[in-house]
Order: structure tokens, then C-alpha cells, then sequence
């Protein structure tokens, strides 16, 4: 049984996708939206497979935004430190980032160190607006000073746990899994 | 998360060559170079992912295309470079290659490109030091980065490696860029065609699974890549081939020749070209041309060597992963 079923996730899903609809509406009447364009950005994987589906139904006619994908294996804080390093996947960001307001899409929020990384690399594309960060889950445990601006649901972890949001796109069925850590 | 993302399987300390190399790790370096391609395009064009590291460049032997390719690609990565031109110092004091590297790996240096006129070269110092070695070209031995760009802009134009044709024309006697493209090719499932007069094609190619042809005109529509080998001048003075006319009209490109070609085919030179040698300017501009691409696809082929050389096992045991 996964820890967040089917259903349940797909409940969480939309109430998150529905805030950040709200406030990418709420800022469009504002004056200098005007001038700036809102982009999506998954953090690959799981959260850049997060960002295409928010994408293709935040993304209209009125309200067109941007899209882009990031690995953020380059800007890890502790390659230095891995014996096991996770292949290169490339980033593509073919927009302009100057000006425009990121939204950074993950999967989970944990110790907050991919999302130092992902700003770092956003910012070497150029200088946007605005970083503001979406996460499915924030399960804690930071260990930089990071918020996320759009939670979908705030969990209650161990440090020791694991959790793994599982995607259709990715071959597996929709829902959260909880590994607890042994001799728990 | 990264719990299902593919993990680097590379161990190796160094590159030597690609003739030791396994389908798997060339097919590693080349998918690690397409995260690379990206980076050269950003506004700041570097990647944090070997800050601390050292890299020294060690060349016993002219070169300035291969040499600024190196130097670009560790600062892409956020390296420290420093160049050292063998001639110009302590070598000609007498010192040996060995004693000059050791000092120069003394000093804290994590990876060592060298380029020198000794088949064998990088190997020996890459049994001798415990750094990292590249080799970026020894005597007529191997020129790995070399070899992997030019596969790398092949598989990237035409989308595969297996079942091609390539030629590799001219001077393969000499050639350690031909000696590299036949390991890796044919590791890949390529099909090899060496051209060229005789006394430029080594004998027992056919033993490796090589064809070999002396007349170009032959093989022309068969073929889908020709990558057209540098003659270096001096041979002619050793008697190899009568001219350099001669070699141009029985081995160069040109354009009656491309006429012959399938409308795909695609040439390459790992440079510098000698215009109106081994192709005539118009093939060398022109559409089935991918001369500059290599030079872009190097850069992108030796970050990926240097970040796989260079963060190779390095450090404590990996703590559980941040998300």
C-alpha cells in the first residue's frame, strides 16, 4: 500500500496546481507583470515530470508561460564527497531568463541543498525577476535556510526515512511511498 | 529524487586510449558529453562541478586546437589550468618525461592532459602517477577525445554508429586519430574502410576487421562518412606518395567527387585542413561539412572526459542522498 494512494494524490495534486493557478492570476493584474513572463522549471526527474503537468494546464492562451528543465547533477555540493554520481541528463532552458519570474517545480523538499543548486544554475542563465519554489512534499530536515512558496502537503519525516513520490510518466502508478528506516 | 536515476558506472583513473575502452564506457563518455553540449550556450558559460580541481596541460608537440579545446573545456568546469609546453622548459635541460610529471604531480595536480611524440607515452606516466592521465594524442598511437568527438558528431548527425560505413582516408600508417575512430567504430558496430596509397595504409588492417582500398573513386557511394585524414607534408619527403597534386587527384574530395556521394554522406577532418589537399575549399564550406561541429562536439567531449576522470570515486562514502 503506498503511503499516499492513488486518489489521494491526485486530490493533493490539484489543490497545489490550484494555489499556484491563484497566484500566477493574482499577479497577472498587476502593472509589472506587465513586463515579465512566469516560466516553469522542473528539477529532473521527478520534478521536471512535475512541471510538464502543471505546464500543460496552467499554460493558456491568456496566460502563456514558459517551460524549462534542469539537472542540477553539475552544482551538487557534494560531488566531491559521492562515490556514486547520477548520470548527466543536460538542462535545457531555451528561453531567455533575463527578466522573468522562475517558478522551480520539485518533488520533494528535504534538506533544501537541490534547490540551492537549481538557483545557482538559473542564475548562471542570466538574471530573472523572481525565483520563487513549488514542492509536491515538504518532508523538513532543511539544512539551508530555504522555504517553498507553494507546498502541496507538509509531511512528517525522520531524517532517516525516504520518500519517493511515484509518477505515471516514470512507469510507476501515481502516489507517495514512505521507506521507513530500519530498526524503527 | 534521484533513487531511479541512472547512475556513471566509470572507475577509470585515466584515458588512454579508446582501444581499451568497453562499448559501455564509450557510450558513457559520449552520453555524459550530450549533458555537456548545453553548457556552451548559456550567458555564463561554466559549471561549478570540478571547482578545486587542477589540471595541468603537458604538450611535447605543437597543437593549438586540441590544446584550446582542453584548456576551455576545465575552465567550463570550473577547473584551475595551467599549461606547460615541454619543449620550451626543463626538458631541454635533459630532464625525463617520468621526473618532469612527477614534479609537476608534486605540486597537487588532480588531472594530467598529455600530448607527446612517443606512442606509449601517456601510458607509462599513467602507470607511474597515481593523478589522473588524459591522453590527448601519443607518436601514432591513439588520440582518444579526438576519435570521440568525431564519433560523437557522427551519432549526433545521423542519429546511430552501427552499420555505417566510414572511411578513413589518407594517411593511416601515421595516424593515431585513424587508429582511435577503428577501435571505437568498430566497438560500436561500425564498418571501417581504410584509403589510401599503399604505402600510407598499414598491412594487416584486414586482420583488424578493417577494409582496405587504395582508389577512393571505388568507394564513394557506399560510404555515409568520409573522414578525410591529414597528410602531413613532410612525408612526401620520405617518399610515401610523389606529390602532393598526385595524393589531391587520386585522394582528395572535391566537388566532382560529392556528386558521387550519397546526398547524406557526411566529412569530416580532425584539422587543421589543408585546403585543396585533402578537400577543396567548397567541400570544405560546404553543406555535408561538419568540420566546425567538430570542433564544437570536442569541447562538449572533453568536459565529459575531464568530469568523468576528475570526480571518479573521489572522497568519503556517499551520505544518503538531499532531495
Amino acid at each position: 500500500m503506498p503511503w499516499i494512494g492513488g486518489e489521494e494524490f491526485g486530490r493533493l495534486f490539484s489543490e497545489w496546481k490550484g494555489r499556484i493557478r491563484i497566484a500566477m492570476d493574482a499577479d497577472a493584474g498587476t502593472a509589472s507583470s506587465q513586463r515579465s513572463a512566469w516560466a516553469l522549471v522542473g528539477i529532473k526527474r521527478r520534478g521536471a515530470v512535475l512541471a510538464r503537468r502543471l505546464w500543460k494546464t496552467l499554460h493558456t492562451e491568456r496566460r502563456p508561460l514558459l517551460y524549462g528543465e534542469i539537472d542540477i547533477s553539475l552544482y551538487r555540493d557534494d560531488y566531491h564527497l559521492q562515490t556514486e554520481k547520477a548520470m548527466v541528463l543536460g538542462t535545457e532552458i531555451t528561453f531567455r531568463v533575463d527578466g522573468v519570474k522562475i517558478l522551480l517545480v520539485d518533488d520533494v523538499l528535504y534538506t533544501g541543498r537541490t534547490v540551492r543548486a537549481a538557483m545557482d544554475l538559473v542564475l548562471d542563465f542570466g538574471r530573472p525577476r523572481v525565483i520563487a519554489l513549488a514542492v509536491l512534499l515538504d518532508r523538513g530536515h532543511r539544512e539551508l535556510p530555504i522555504a517553498a512558496d507553494f507546498v502541496g502537503r507538509e509531511v512528517d519525516t525522520r531524517r532517516e526515512d525516504r520518500v519517493l513520490v511515484l509518477l505515471e510518466e516514470m512507469g510507476e502508478k501515481d502516489g507517495v511511498d514512505l521507506i521507513r528506516s530500519p530498526g524503527e | 529524487m534521484e533513487e531511479t536515476a541512472k547512475k556513471l558506472e566509470w572507475k577509470r583513473k585515466d584515458l588512454l586510449g579508446l582501444n581499451e575502452l568497453s562499448v559501455d564506457e564509450i557510450n558513457e563518455i559520449l552520453d555524459t558529453a550530450e549533458g555537456f553540449r548545453e553548457v556552451s550556450t548559456r550567458s555564463i558559460k561554466k559549471v561549478p562541478a570540478l571547482r578545486g580541481t587542477v589540471i595541468v596541460t603537458l604538450f611535447f608537440e605543437a597543437s593549438t586546437r586540441t590544446r584550446i579545446s582542453f584548456d576551455l573545456a576545465a575552465t567550463r568546469l570550473s577547473a584551475d589550468v595551467i599549461d606547460f609546453t615541454g619543449s620550451a622548459s626543463s626538458t631541454l635541460k635533459g630532464e625525463t618525461l617520468n621526473d618532469t610529471a612527477k614534479n609537476i604531480e608534486a605540486m597537487g595536480v588532480d588531472i594530467l592532459v598529455l600530448r607527446h611524440p612517443c606512442s606509449g607515452a601517456a601510458n607509462q606516466l599513467a602507470n607511474s602517477l597515481s593523478c589522473s592521465v588524459v591522453n590527448a594524442g601519443d607518436g601514432s598511437h591513439e588520440h582518444p577525445t579526438q576519435a570521440l568527438l568525431d564519433i560523437f558528431t557522427i551519432r549526433r548527425a545521423l542519429g546511430r554508429i552501427e552499420g555505417l560505413k566510414v572511411a578513413l582516408v589518407g594517411d593511416v600508417s601515421h595516424s593515431r586519430v585513424a587508429r582511435s575512430n577503428i577501435w571505437g567504430l568498430q566497438k560500436l558496430g561500425a564498418e571501417v574502410y581504410a584509403v589510401g596509397p599503399p604505402t600510407l595504409v598499414p598491412r594487416g588492417m584486414a586482420k583488424l576487421g578493417v577494409h582496405v582500398s587504395h582508389h577512393l573513386d571505388e568507394i564513394l557511394p557506399e560510404m555515409d562518412v568520409f573522414n578525410m585524414l591529414r597528410i602531413q607534408k613532410e612525408r612526401q619527403d620520405q617518399g610515401l606518395f610523389p606529390s602532393i597534386r598526385e595524393y589531391s587527384r587520386l585522394f582528395g574530395l572535391n566537388r566532382h567527387r560529392m556528386k558521387r556521394v550519397k546526398p547524406e554522406a557526411l566529412v569530416l577532418h580532425p584539422g587543421p585542413i589543408n585546403r585543396g589537399v585533402e578537400l577543396t575549399p567548397d567541400v570544405a564550406d560546404g553543406k555535408q561539412s561538419l568540420i566546425l561541429n567538430q570542433v564544437t562536439s570536442g569541447l562538449a567531449v572533453r568536459m565529459a572526459v575531464l568530469y568523468l576522470v576528475g570526480t571518479r570515486g573521489r572522497g568519503a562514502p556517499a551520505e544518503e542522498k538531499g532531495t
